[in-house]
């Protein structure tokens, strides 16, 4: 009608009056996926393949700078040695404590928090939520300062006001580990009480009717209904807590940093930084990382095999 | 009668909440309180439950604010690093798993094996492979080195391709006929739809990066490149004298996300729950 609007479709038309071959290959919905995920495919290469590939290269190899030669097993036949023996072991207490705690406790109060009986339910998930936000490295800070050896420091003043003596809280096996568990237990509570809650809105409604009807009490509705539909959620947070376990590090560097007195806070990780950086034996440290890798492969699948998540889902 | 025992019941676990409640929040508030503290005592005793209110003082931040050395270094480190790492995880992750979800083409069970894969590796078996691609790439101590094996994320590929499964594919066809481009479908229609999931992600991304500690420690080498983390474990020792630094330092590594955390809630528990969305 106008000239103006004319002048804006002829604009918008131009484009198309003359097709630039390269656009129109690049813009076709075959090409286009490529593109998309081209820089994922790099980095996946780069970033994720080649080191994946080269660290069980490397743990075959003894790498020392300008220098690479294969030295067969014998990366491995060293590291079963009594110091990583003691990070195995410590970092398997570490996992089935936490594993423990961090599945079972947060199955309860998830359960307790959907019920009718609690009010301000935001606030409570909210408050138990925010442990997560804080860096472990400030919150492990904050609980090295409050379990302190002084008769000061907050878990000592306790103790003593119960009449106990104060403890060396960092220098005994029985108790560095008590706060590594502790430091994880508290951090990631709130975090596994919402994947229960998020697993509770799963369980039909009418179920705990029916159960009501035939005279269930509340320990057997929870037995026989709430457990049986939270199982997938419990694979799942147990599943990444062993992983997550078997991966640890920040929660003993925060007490210790490079050494524990008689290794009583080194895990698989430390052990692995410990050689594989600081002493940069880079076979060996490559080495406990295969070894590691391995381990968390066998302990999810044997986990995964015994709740029966392989076995076929009949609907 | 059975009023009576519920409501006792009811009472119990309120109270059992509160309690809990407290001890999750108890050593964010000892932090708080800390940090008001002079800090030779704390150094000296450690964090009390008792303390003298009238030694409060907002000495251990004026300190901080004019004789904060590397500090601030170390948060500016931070919040270049998380800010960077955000924006590029986000952009790429979206745009595969936008691709993963909505577009048919050869190979696209491949590439989302390839993201299960990354999803099931430890990171730490890519660790020493990694800082040796690092060094020899005369990258040790950038920001670079740090951000670059994060740029495309795992968990949000995934994240994205499940929230980007669910839009409307009907949009995309009719925007065709209208004839836009396809990336113009991707960024000015489908994007702006995935915005909710964008929040979620970029709290998971920009947590992970602000908290992450392993890596950059490895690949970071000098005092002035340290971010928060790894600055403030340094202060960590006992023969410390730095610990006006540590505790005002730490308070102000954590408020922020507090705060974001009040107003973004939804977000926060989203990101932090991403590993419970079902494959």
């Amino acid at each position: 009608m106008l000239p103006a609007s004319r002048v804006r479709t002829q604009e918008l038309a131009e484009p198309v009056k003359e097709p630039n071959k390269l656009f129109k290959f690049l813009n076709s919905k075959k090409v286009v996926p490529y593109i998309f995920v081209s820089p994922f495919i790099l980095s996946f290469l780069v970033f994720s393949l080649y080191p994946s590939i080269k660290a069980i290269i490397m743990s075959f190899q003894s790498v020392l700078p300008g220098q690479i030669t294969f030295i067969g097993l014998s990366n491995y036949s060293r590291v079963f040695n009594p110091t990583f023996y003691k990070a195995l072991s410590n970092t398997t207490i570490y996992v089935i404590f936490t594993v423990l705690i961090l599945t079972i406790i947060p199955i309860i109060l998830a359960v307790l928090l959907d019920s009718k009986l609690v009010k301000f339910k935001t606030i409570f998930r909210a408050s138990l939520f925010v442990p997560a936000l804080a860096s472990t490295i400030v919150s492990g800070m904050v609980f090295r300062l409050m379990f302190g050896e002084t008769d000061t420091a907050a878990a000592n003043q306790i103790l003593n006001w119960l009449g106990m003596d104060s403890v060396d809280w960092r220098y005994n096996a029985w108790s560095g580990m008590f706060l590594m568990v502790l430091l994880c237990c508290w951090k990631w509570m709130g975090v596994n009480i919402l994947y229960f809650l998020a697993g509770l809105q799963n369980v039909p409604k009418e179920l705990y009717e029916a159960a009501e009807i035939d005279g269930a009490t509340t320990m057997k509705k929870f037995l026989y209904v709430t457990l049986p539909f939270l199982k997938p959620v419990t694979i799942f947070v147990a599943t990444i807590s062993v992983i997550a376990g078997f991966r640890m590090f920040e929660e003993s560097f925060v007490f210790w940093e490079a050494g524990s007195p008689g290794n009583i806070g080194l895990t698989v990780v430390g052990y692995l930084y410990q050689q594989g950086i600081q002493q940069n034996d880079m076979g060996f440290g490559a080495a406990i990382g295969v070894i590691l890798m391995l381990i968390i492969f066998i302990v999810s699948f044997i986990q995964l095999i015994l709740t029966g998540a392989f076995k076929k889902e009949d609907a | 009668m059975k009023k009576k025992k519920s409501s006792l019941a009811a009472w119990i676990t309120n109270l059992a909440f509160v309690i809990l409640s407290f001890i999750a929040l108890f050593p964010i508030i000892s932090l708080l309180i800390s940090s008001l503290r002079p800090s030779s005592e704390l150094m000296r005793n450690g964090i009390s439950i008792t303390f003298d209110p009238s030694s409060i003082s907002l000495d251990n931040y004026t300190y901080i604010f004019t004789q904060g050395g590397n500090y601030w270094s170390w948060f500016t480190n931070s919040l270049v690093i998380s800010a960077v790492t955000i924006v590029l995880s986000l952009f790429f992750s979206s745009m595969v798993g936008y691709a993963l979800a909505l577009y048919d083409f050869k190979g696209r069970n491949l590439i989302f094996g390839f993201v299960l894969f990354i999803l099931m590796v430890p990171f730490e078996i890519l660790m020493l492979p990694l800082f040796q691609l690092m060094i020899s790439m005369n990258l040790i101590n950038t920001y670079t080195a740090v951000i670059l094996p994060a740029v495309v994320a795992p968990v949000a590929v995934f994240f994205f391709r499940q929230y980007a499964v669910g839009l409307p594919k009907e949009l995309m066809d009719s925007a065709r006929i209208d004839g836009a481009t396809e990336y113009g479908i991707f960024f000015k229609i489908m994007l702006p739809l995935m915005a909710p999931s964008m929040a979620a992600m970029a709290i998971l991304q920009g947590l992970g990066s602000w908290n992450n500690f392993l890596w950059p420690l490895i690949v970071l080498r000098s005092n002035d490149m340290f971010t928060l983390p790894i600055g403030l474990a340094t202060l960590l020792t006992p023969y410390g004298n730095n610990y006006d630094i540590l505790i005002a330092g730490s308070v102000m590594t954590i408020v922020p996300i507090i705060i974001l955390f009040i107003f973004f809630q939804r977000y926060f528990v989203a990101g932090l729950t991403v590993g419970g969305v079902k494959g």
